[in-house]
């Protein structure tokens, strides 16, 4: 019995994520978008602000500061769009299709998530893959932290957006909050620039959002190495977040998101069972 | 078609409901309703729009919770055995359900592994409903670029692949032109005669629900009536036969001498009810004494039976096409733009 529930589960998780993938890989709009989007920051924000800002540590200039902060904003928003997808498959009734089928509630809302996090870890190779036009140096090191790392911030992003998608009714509900919730935290997660320098309540909302700790978790990955050759400015570090004077380290940013995560994304498996 | 062995008998039935209930607020959708379904019936709910047809349909699939009553579906409870239910049903909504972004081969593969559809008769059985359907060609278009006909039977296609026991159409040719109708119904018929399969639709159609063994007539939430479409229509007392004869009282005495029918003349014609008219009048014209000049049957409808059921029409509160064009045409202002 226990044994059937759970190969009900375990299929009811890799059929709508299969089906979130089939539908990423056929929409070419969300593709391009996907892809692009990091590009043009990547590009516009790096050459037009390089002049400007110059080196933010001995060794790390801003480009190379602000990479991985568009590689976990990239994350963020794949992530959180698994909420979307829920909202749109109940504006077109897709969703009852899938709720009148044996498959239960909760694998729904994990292959939702599953489906989000690989397109998210898509996003993050094919900007990985990048790195040398921007001059960031590359190692096996990076790319096997970062895919763990990748996997835990998108699953705890896409909780967030599942608890979310669970209880909306319209698309554009989801994008209003996506623009007035979502964007500006990202925007205060340190992505463009360091929040251990910043001005006093910046600081403060920086450090209580938890993005914040998921942007760091993959900057230290790329930045960890640079500056620990150069001795590190413990006065304003670019790396790690600063709270009450302790600066975290990568397992507390990562500790910290994966367990809001998994209390989201348990919050959305009893909301969609309530909702549905 | 013999109907007589399609009424449901205690060992075959695959829906029963007692006392069903459901309430939205303050109105109550559904008022209590029983009844149940024979295996291999094709089993309709009759009632225009805002009669509790779809709100029904969602209890017994387990997409609603009802709020009181009982029901059982292929032998499982909608309350306790939701997911037994599931896998015993396919189920064609109201409103379409597609992904419209996917093929029409990814749809039914996708629904495949929903339902765990092992490999070796998926492939199978999505070649030969494509194929009953007439779809097969189209199978690696985007369903975007379908018809609402196409959809539509793409649905039904889906609503069966993983074989079930009992077929859920709620309202299945809502929306479709006469000819699609027309089609749609010869593949449920087919299928029916094809697969062991109970099929359950609602229907807001008059003519529709003739193709159904019997069919319940729900007014409000409540069901006013249940039978074979025939005896519904014969409970009103029979066909209306109208005979045009020189001798009007003599026919009239006539028939009530020889057949005890009670007749009246109305309208210059000798009218009586009775059952099975098509039958009866060979005999009556062979050794009739009157001579008879010429002869109208008229079969009460569906709509005849919901009228004098519920004091009002089906259709009531949705002029036919023809007569809102009308009417729209009628409004002043309107000719004269057309002129
Ligand atoms: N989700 C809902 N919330 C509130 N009222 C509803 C809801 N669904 C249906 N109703 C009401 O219940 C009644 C029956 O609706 P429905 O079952 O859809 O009728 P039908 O399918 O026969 O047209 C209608 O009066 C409708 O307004
Ligand atoms: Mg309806």
């Amino acid at each position: 019995m226990a044994g059937l529930l759970l190969r009900q589960s375990l299929r009811g998780i890799w059929v709508i994520a299969y089906r979130e993938l089939l539908r990423f890989a056929r929409e070419r709009s969300r593709l391009a978008s996907t892809l692009g989007m990091p590009i043009i920051f990547m590009v516009v924000f790096s050459e037009g602000l390089k002049r400007q800002i110059g080196a933010l540590a001995v060794g790390v200039d801003f480009v190379k500061f602000m990479y991985p902060g568009i590689i976990a904003m990239s994350v963020f928003i794949n992530a959180i769009f698994s909420g979307l997808s829920v909202v749109w498959d109940r504006e077109i009734g897709f969703l009852k299709e899938v709720l009148v089928s044996p498959l239960n509630r909760s694998g729904v809302v994990l292959g939702k998530a599953l489906g989000a996090s690989v397109i998210a870890l898509f996003q993050a190779l094919v900007m990985l893959a990048l790195a040398p036009l921007f001059g960031v140096p590359l190692s096996l090191r990076i790319v096997l932290e970062l895919i763990p790392i990748v996997i835990v911030l998108a699953f705890s992003l896409a909780g967030f957006g599942l608890l979310i998608g669970s209880r909306m009714r319209s698309q554009q509900g989801f994008q209003v909050l996506v623009q007035m919730v979502v964007f500006p935290l990202t925007f205060l997660a340190g992505v463009f620039f360091p929040v251990n320098n910043v001005p006093r309540w910046m600081e403060i909302v920086s450090k209580l959002n938890p993005l914040t700790y998921g942007v760091d978790a993959i900057r230290r990955i790329f930045l960890v190495g640079e500056i620990s050759a150069t001795g590190q400015n413990s006065g304003h570090s670019i790396i790690g977040v600063t709270v009450f004077g302790h600066t975290t380290t990568t397992i507390e940013d990562v500790a910290l998101v994966g367990l809001l995560g998994a209390a989201l994304l348990i919050g959305a498996i009893f909301s969609f069972n309530r909702h549905t | 078609m013999n109907h007589e062995q399609k009424t449901p008998s205690v060992s075959e039935t695959v829906i029963s409901t007692a006392g069903l209930v459901r309430n939205f607020g303050h109105t109550q959708a559904v008022k209590g309703i029983s009844f149940s379904v024979a295996e291999g019936e094709v089993f309709g709910f009759l009632g225009p729009n805002g009669a509790g047809k779809t709100t029904t349909i969602s209890m017994l699939c387990t997409l609603l919770a009802p709020s009181a009553g009982e029901a059982t579906v292929a032998g499982f409870d909608i309350r306790s055995k939701r997911t037994e239910v599931r896998r015993s049903i396919g189920l064609v909504f109201q409103d379409p359900t597609l992904d419209e972004y996917l093929t029409a081969i990814q749809n039914l593969r996708f629904h495949a592994y929903a339902y765990g559809v092992p490999k070796r008769v998926r492939d199978e059985r999505i070649y030969e409903l494509l194929n009953l359907m007439e779809l097969w060609d189209r199978r690696n278009s985007s369903v975007r670029e379908f018809s609402g006909g196409m959809k539509r039977r793409l649905e039904i296609a889906r609503g069966l692949l993983h074989h079930p026991r009992i077929l859920f159409l709620d309202e299945p040719t809502l929306g479709l032109d006469p000819q699609t109708r027309h089609r749609i119904w010869k593949y449920v018929l087919d299928l029916r005669r094809r697969e062991s399969l109970t099929i359950f639709l609602t229907t807001h159609y008059m003519d529709e629900a003739e193709n159904c063994d019997r069919i319940a007539i729900i007014d409000k939430g409540e069901i006013v009536a249940l039978d074979r479409p025939e005896a519904l229509k014969d409970s009103l007392g029979g066909d209306v036969v109208t005979l045009r004869v020189e001798d009007g009282k003599g026919a009239v005495a006539e028939l009530f001498a020889r057949y005890e029918l009670s007749a009246s003349i109305e309208g210059g014609g000798v009218c009586f009810k009775l059952p099975g008219a098509e039958e009866f009048l060979p005999g009556l014209m062979r050794s009739f004494s009157c001579e008879i000049l010429g002869v109208t049957v008229r079969r009460p409808t569906l709509d005849d039976v919901f009228l004098s059921l519920t004091g009002h029409s089906i259709r009531d509160d949705r002029p036919a096409t023809g007569q809102q064009l009308r009417r729209y045409l009628n409004t002043p202002g309107m000719k004269s733009q057309l002129n």
